[in-house]
């Protein structure tokens, strides 16, 4: 027992200086957006599949989490690559900045759209932008007055709309899905109703929003058994579950491809990853991750990524952005200013 | 003297008993029928993922494919072959350049849709292709097989492809590193607590402070991990190292707890046997104490160990719940654990991965069976009453 004492004794002295040595990584290392990870995990994947390097590492943190870690500072510590479903903020370029990070590149790579989607056996819904912010926003006008969210039923906010209970199950707070929604719907809507000025973007916090956690094939086997309820989720889920949910239209347009491509469904933003341009010489694959990604077999108009829920870019756009990327254009803070 | 009974109590005291006993076997029944319904449930869901469908193909090797690997298949069955057999076409063929101009029938994988369709499940197949399928299904060229690929393949965003092969593997890295840090600081802990340490105020505070880190939840261990062990140390985030250590903090009380006990079970006749035959104190605990309270502190640790592969929440936060495909080659490289590849399939938008969330599930729930029935194996076969 007692050579088994140092043996173990000596294995973990070895292992402890082992960890300290390895510094240099030959592994990319991504992090940030749930709702990009699917398309970064599948480019992932078929880096390591079709060529010699190991396929990168894709972490969900969702985007705020990922930009922070990504602008935590240089180095192999620190992600290569950050995913994010917004575009990144100007304190997050700053503080990024701050911290050495300064030669970035963005990358858009499409768009998805935000599904309102209900039972399959309800009648057909057809709502505007405005009727939905006034069901899903924290604060509402009443007669000229702002006051917390009084509407419990649908008819109450038009009288066309069917006498049927007001229930989301939608993303919490900490997702970048809720960020989205609440910006294109909520605040969106302010300044074109009388009496709601801007500065309103919060969605309700009583029982008529239910936050459903970020898994969305728990949204979907809700409305499952709610028939009353919708659920706000990504397009990818809503393309999947097509036999048993459907979307409701806002403004007469049903969220299909076309419709999100085009601008014309209202829900929708745009998908971004951004890069360390410093760590292309040390990491080795993110070069080639880089061009798999941009190429035109995963994000292109009938490009792999498309398959599973990405809808690509117009053609010119996504042909300049490719070109800006390899070419590895610097991001600026005025770039990120400018909408 | 005779004593008498009121009938009356006794029959208020015999149906009391009644009672209470109808109660308890209400809670267990309770307790078996959730049980019950839990593991049915999820074996219903994941069975059908142990068996995978395969397509018999004509693989023919040409120039064309370097180009378009899709090409190296029959175009009309092109389509029901998963990507994870052709887009590996190209590298193949650069490495065996002998095989240019050669054709190979071979059973390759179905994509998902197919697969799901051929196990009665939901599918997005167009009606010509089902025609296709049920067509290939009549001439025997289509078939359900043993779904190897499930225990000999990383994670994959294919569902027929996605196996848990690099998930094992990590949470045996983490379970050996969990080991060689918890366990002997913590029967080293324990025995000195037991055996050396003076009752005061001190100790007292020790040992609160123990059992309640045995109650913290897991996900704060989390947290002192990514502060102590990334931040401050440097190790590599997502690495096995660093998932380890953080288990192992978590380890640490339950065994402290388990090894106490069992050297507590010890009577003092046997230290006193020994001091008065002029062994030292250490020779006491060397020779004695530990050997006859070994079955209690595995038994302990192997029940910490089993709680702790199936921990997710701190391993979240250190940045192991993440798309890591390939097996860890060492600690320090990314690697992700059981638990965390379930995680990770629930949130997968793909229909096909229901399956492989349950089927991921049975293997975890059989591989924490059998580490506890180790456990009481150990406990019943070595345990010595005095």
């Amino acid at each position: 027992m007692n050579r088994f004492l140092r043996k173990s004794i000596f294995a973990l002295a070895l292992l402890l200086v082992g960890a300290g040595m390895a510094q240099a990584r030959d592994q990319v290392k991504i992090t940030g957006s749930s709702t990009v990870f699917p398309f970064s995990s599948y480019v992932a994947e078929e880096l390591g599949a079709t060529t010699k390097f190991p396929a990168p590492v894709v972490e969900s943190t969702g985007s705020g989490g990922g930009h922070k870690l990504f602008g935590a500072g240089m180095g192999p510590n620190t992600p290569d690559i950050a995913n994010s479903s917004r575009r990144m903020k100007d304190s997050e370029f700053e503080n990024a900045a701050k911290n050495g990070v300064v030669d970035i590149t963005e990358a858009k790579i499409g768009f998805d759209g935000i599904a309102v989607a209900q039972n399959k056996d309800n009648a057909p819904m057809s709502i505007s932008l405005e009727e939905l912010a006034m069901a899903v926003a924290a604060n509402v006008p009443v007669d000229g007055k702002i006051v917390p969210n009084p509407y419990t039923k649908w008819n109450e906010i038009n009288p066309n709309l069917p006498a049927r209970k007001i229930v989301f199950y939608g993303p919490p707070t900490s997702s970048g899905t809720r960020d989205a929604f609440e910006e294109m719907v909520v605040e969106k809507v302010c300044g074109k109703i009388e009496g709601y000025e801007k500065g309103y973007k919060k969605i309700r916090q009583d029982s008529a929003y239910v936050p459903a956690g970020e898994n969305d094939n728990l949204i979907v086997q809700k409305l499952s058994k709610d028939k009353d309820a919708f659920g706000i989720f990504g397009y990818s889920f809503l393309e999947e579950n097509s036999d048993t949910i459907q979307a409701a239209s806002i403004n007469g347009v049903e969220p299909t491809p076309e419709t999100v491509a085009a601008g014309k469904y209202p829900i929708s933003r745009s998908l971004y990853f951004y890069i360390k341009n410093a760590h292309y010489d040390a990491i080795p694959g993110l070069k080639e991750y880089v061009e798999l990604f941009m190429s035109e077999k995963m994000i292109g108009k009938d490009g792999l990524l498309k398959g599973i829920g990405l809808i690509p870019l117009p053609d010119d756009a996504r042909a300049k952005i490719r070109e800006d990327v390899l070419a590895k254009k610097k991001l600026t803070l005025e770039d990120l200013k400018k909408k | 003297m005779s004593i008498e009974i009121d009938p009356r109590s006794l029959r208020s005291r015999k149906n009391a008993e009644a009672r209470f006993r109808a109660l308890s076997y209400m809670a267990i029944g309770v307790a078996g029928i959730f049980l019950v319904v839990f593991f049915a449930d999820i074996i219903r869901q994941g069975y059908t993922a142990f068996q995978q469908t395969e397509i018999q193909v004509e693989i023919a090797y040409s120039q064309a494919i370097l180009d378009n690997p899709r090409s190296a298949i029959d175009a009309k069955i092109g389509p029901l072959v998963s990507r994870g057999v052709t887009r590996i076409l190209p590298m193949h063929l650069r490495e065996n350049p002998g095989l240019m101009g050669t054709t190979e029938k071979l059973w390759v994988l179905a994509n998902a849709e197919v697969d799901q369709y051929v196990k009665g499940k939901a599918n997005r197949l167009k009606p010509r292709e089902i025609a296709l399928v049920d067509e290939l299904v009549a001439a025997g060229a289509v078939k359900k097989a043993f779904n190897t690929g499930f225990f000999t393949n990383g994670d994959s965003k294919l569902p027929e492809m996605a196996g848990i092969l690099s998930a094992a593997v990590g949470t045996l890295y983490l379970l050996g590193i969990t080991f060689i840090f918890s366990f002997p600081a913590g029967v080293m802990a324990a025995i000195y607590l037991e055996e050396f340490a003076p009752d005061n105020r001190l100790m007292q505070i020790v040992e609160v402070n123990i059992n309640n880190l045995a109650a913290i939840p897991s996900i704060l261990f989390g947290l002192l991990g990514l502060a102590i062990f990334i931040n401050f140390m440097g190790f590599p985030r997502s690495s096995a190292l660093v998932g380890g250590l953080t288990l192992a903090l978590m380890t640490l009380p339950v065994i402290i707890i388990a090894t106490r006990a069992a050297v507590r079970a010890i009577p003092d006749s046997i230290r006193e046997g020994a001091l008065a035959l002029g062994a030292t104190h250490w020779q006491v605990v060397w020779d004695h104490i530990l050997p006859l309270s070994l079955p209690g502190i595995l038994t302990g640790t192997i029940i910490g160990l089993a709680r702790a592969i199936g921990e997710t929440a701190p391993l979240l936060i250190i940045g192991m719940v993440a798309y890591i495909q390939d097996m860890p080659r060492g600690v320090t490289s990314a690697a992700t654990v059981l638990p965390a590849q379930i995680y990770v399939w629930s949130s997968e938008s793909m229909r096909a991965f229901t399956e492989r969330t349950s089927a991921g599930i049975i293997v975890l729930l059989a591989v924490l069976l059998s580490m506890n029935a180790l456990a009481i194996l150990l406990r019943n076969k070595y345990e010595r009453k005095w």
